[in-house]
């Protein structure tokens, strides 16, 4: 029989959590309490009265044909974002693999535009692509295209889809590379000898073996694009125009802030807490096993 | 079926050249085994001929083609590695067929083929394994089996049995031998482990600091090594050096022991004398105090010093010995088992 082991109580290990606790408690336990109540309230136009309405609001959403393309819009733009930011990272990664000179210049001015902020990243193609002074409406004229995503809402979408997959670029280079770099050389030199080039390698050898990667950045591009891209958004097209770039976390702020629909907003930032934990937990479920080959 | 020829072969790192001018004719269907010490290159050569690493100079021949510029796949080779480099994410199945796929040979072939080949290594009933499912001596057989159902030209083992515990390297050492000569394939294999060396080549090229110290049989290695090195490194226990003076047909050891010779020599010598050929013999000139006695059963080894030096040296006695610890004790050799290198080059006199 073992004995347990009793540590005498002590303090200390509270103390330790403690300050973990405390920032859990104020910025995510305390504000997510707060939207659940709100979103149970509707308030009159002019802020004097408040009436407690149970799912009035979540009735009123899922009925609401803005709120409905608004949701196919943000798996659109996530779908997007996650597709054009991962297979760009997966090829630079591929390559990045395969240098030997000036491998770690390359691979760090390939993880800056990680470090940029959201809002800065919006900034810099706000200006690339603005109409009237950009330097890529200027190229596009040039072959007859006419660009301005003022007025053309594909076009907006377009813009913050680059925007924010070039962001997340970076991030899914990292880790792409290494998981690359992580794959035993010989089994690729195994490889070359049974015959195969460098793009049979690739789809038969690599790719399979950095599937757990892919999963994992599948999720976590999809997170990304849910819901931090608010940024980038705002700064680019404020949702517009018409719309055609809110997202549903543009639409919590939009409804909320502007339209001052405080139930409305808060109902819908309860939907999008419950995504993230379906998310969450798909991401513990699958990534703790890991993609099993 | 092909020989293999390396003309002058030459690998540099930047200024540093590590492999130096390597030349070796290996026959068709001969089983040559590279060994040598950790960095002395014996890697680094055998993924030159397999094409993963580049040439600095020199060229390989495999057959009588040219092979310098020509990629690892279009060398008719196949390469057993040490830690085996089986796709992971493949069933055995898989993994044996893959190269066979790539060169798009009709399915029933590759069937036929992966089959026969699983059946030569007993690995028929794992086929549609995972090889994490597979214990390591049967991972080593199926890269083996990845190998011989391309039926190339060449076998390239980079030091396949080192992950093996000691008694399945014995056991797939014996079948690589076997399945080697069934196929009469031209094969090299690399290895630090010179009782594998041994028992595998029908040639061995001793390597060391990227020279080839001596290419010949096993038998001829250690009757006749070239070098100091070679001599030190073919046989278990080592053979035992001292420093000497050879004066005609004799040597006078550090202690003033005289050793007659076969061979002829003046001045400064290394004299070898492997433990094994050092007989009990009372009026012998060699005398040794045992300091410690190994009983492996069928031998038993005497460490201790040389008399009147504090120089260590073994001797292997036949069978299970009733020498003491404390014993002083005589040994004679015939002077044709006496080894004499020059001291300056350490290579081989005579």
């Amino acid at each position: 029989m073992l004995k347990r082991v009793h540590f005498p109580a002590s303090l200390l290990p509270y103390l330790l959590v403690a300050p973990q606790v405390i920032i859990t408690l104020i910025f995510f336990i305390w504000p997510a309490s707060q939207a659940v109540y709100q979103s149970f309230l509707i308030e009159d136009a002019f802020g004097f009265s408040t009436e407690f309405v149970w799912f009035e609001n979540f009735e009123y959403l899922l009925q609401d044909d803005h709120y409905r393309d608004s949701f196919g819009r943000t798996i659109f733009f996530s779908a997007a974002v996650a597709f054009l930011s991962m297979s760009f990272a997966l090829i630079l990664a591929g390559f990045a693999d395969r240098v030997i000179r000036g491998s770690t210049t390359y691979r760090t001015l390939l993880i800056w535009p990680y470090a940029v902020a959201p809002v800065l990243a919006g900034a810099l193609f706000l200006f690339m692509f603005n109409p009237t002074i950009g330097i890529f409406p200027y190229l596009l004229e040039m072959v007859g295209y006419d660009w301005n995503h003022y007025l053309n809402g594909s076009q907006a979408m377009f813009l913050v889809i680059i925007a924010a997959a070039w962001k997340q670029v970076a991030y899914n280079f990292l880790f792409y590379l290494a998981a690359m770099q992580s794959i035993p050389r010989s089994i690729i030199e195994a490889a070359a000898i049974d015959g195969a080039g460098p793009i049979r390698r690739f789809a038969t050898i690599i790719f399979p073996l950095i599937s757990p990667t892919t999963f994992f950045l599948l999720v976590i591009n999809a997170v990304y694009a849910f819901f931090e891209t608010f940024g980038i958004i705002h700064a680019v097209t404020q949702g517009g125009p018409a719309n055609s770039t809110t997202t549903l976390v543009y639409k919590v702020y939009n409804d909320g802030f502007i339209g001052l629909d405080l139930g409305g907003s808060a109902a819908q930032s309860v939907i999008l807490m419950f995504l993230v934990i379906v998310m969450t937990v798909i991401q513990f479920r699958f990534i703790e096993k890991r993609v099993q080959y | 079926m092909a020989g293999i020829t390396l003309d002058s072969l030459t690998k540099s790192y930047g200024p540093t050249e590590v492999l130096h001018h390597i030349g070796a004719d290996i026959e068709d269907g001969e089983f040559v085994v590279i060994v040598g010490p950790s960095g002395c290159g014996k890697s680094t050569l055998l993924r030159m001929i397999a094409g993963l690493e580049s040439i600095t100079s020199g060229e390989v021949f495999i057959g009588d083609k040219m092979v310098n510029g020509l990629e690892p796949a279009d060398r008719d080779i196949a390469m057993v590695f040490q830690n085996y480099a089986l796709y992971p994410h493949m069933t055995v199945r898989q993994n044996m067929a893959y190269g066979l796929k790539i060169r798009k040979m009709p399915k029933a072939e590759i069937d036929r083929r992966v089959q026969e080949a699983a059946e030569i290594l007993e690995i028929a009933q794992y086929l549609d394994r995972k090889p994490r499912q597979l214990s390591g001596g049967q991972r080593q057989r199926v890269a083996m089996g990845r190998a011989i159902v391309r039926d190339p030209q060449v076998f390239l083992f980079d030091e396949p049995l080192s992950n093996l515990d000691a008694k399945l390297r014995v056991q797939m050492r014996l079948e690589i031998r076997k399945l080697q000569k069934r196929l009469g394939v031209t094969s090299i294999f690399v290895t630090h482990d010179q009782v594998e060396a041994m028992t595998l080549g029908d040639r061995l090229m001793v390597l060391n600091g990227g020279y080839v110290e001596q290419f010949g049989t096993p038998i001829e290695l250690y009757e006749r090594p070239a070098s100091v090195f070679v001599a030190g490194f073919i046989g278990s226990p080592a053979m035992n050096f001292f420093r000497a003076t050879a004066d005609g047909l004799s040597v006078t050891l550090p202690n003033g022991a005289v050793v007659p010779t076969a061979q002829s020599a003046r001045g400064g010598v290394i004299c070898g004398l492997r433990p094994e050929h050092l007989v009990r013999d009372p009026s012998g000139p060699i005398e040794m105090e045992v300091e410690l006695l190994e009983h492996l059963g069928g031998v038993t080894l005497l460490h201790g010093p040389l008399q009147g030096t504090d120089q260590q040296m073994v001797i292997s006695l036949e069978g299970i010995s009733e020498v003491q610890i404390g014993d002083r004790l005589r040994f004679s050799l015939p002077p044709e088992l006496v080894h004499l290198f020059d001291a300056q080059t350490d290579r081989r006199i005579g």
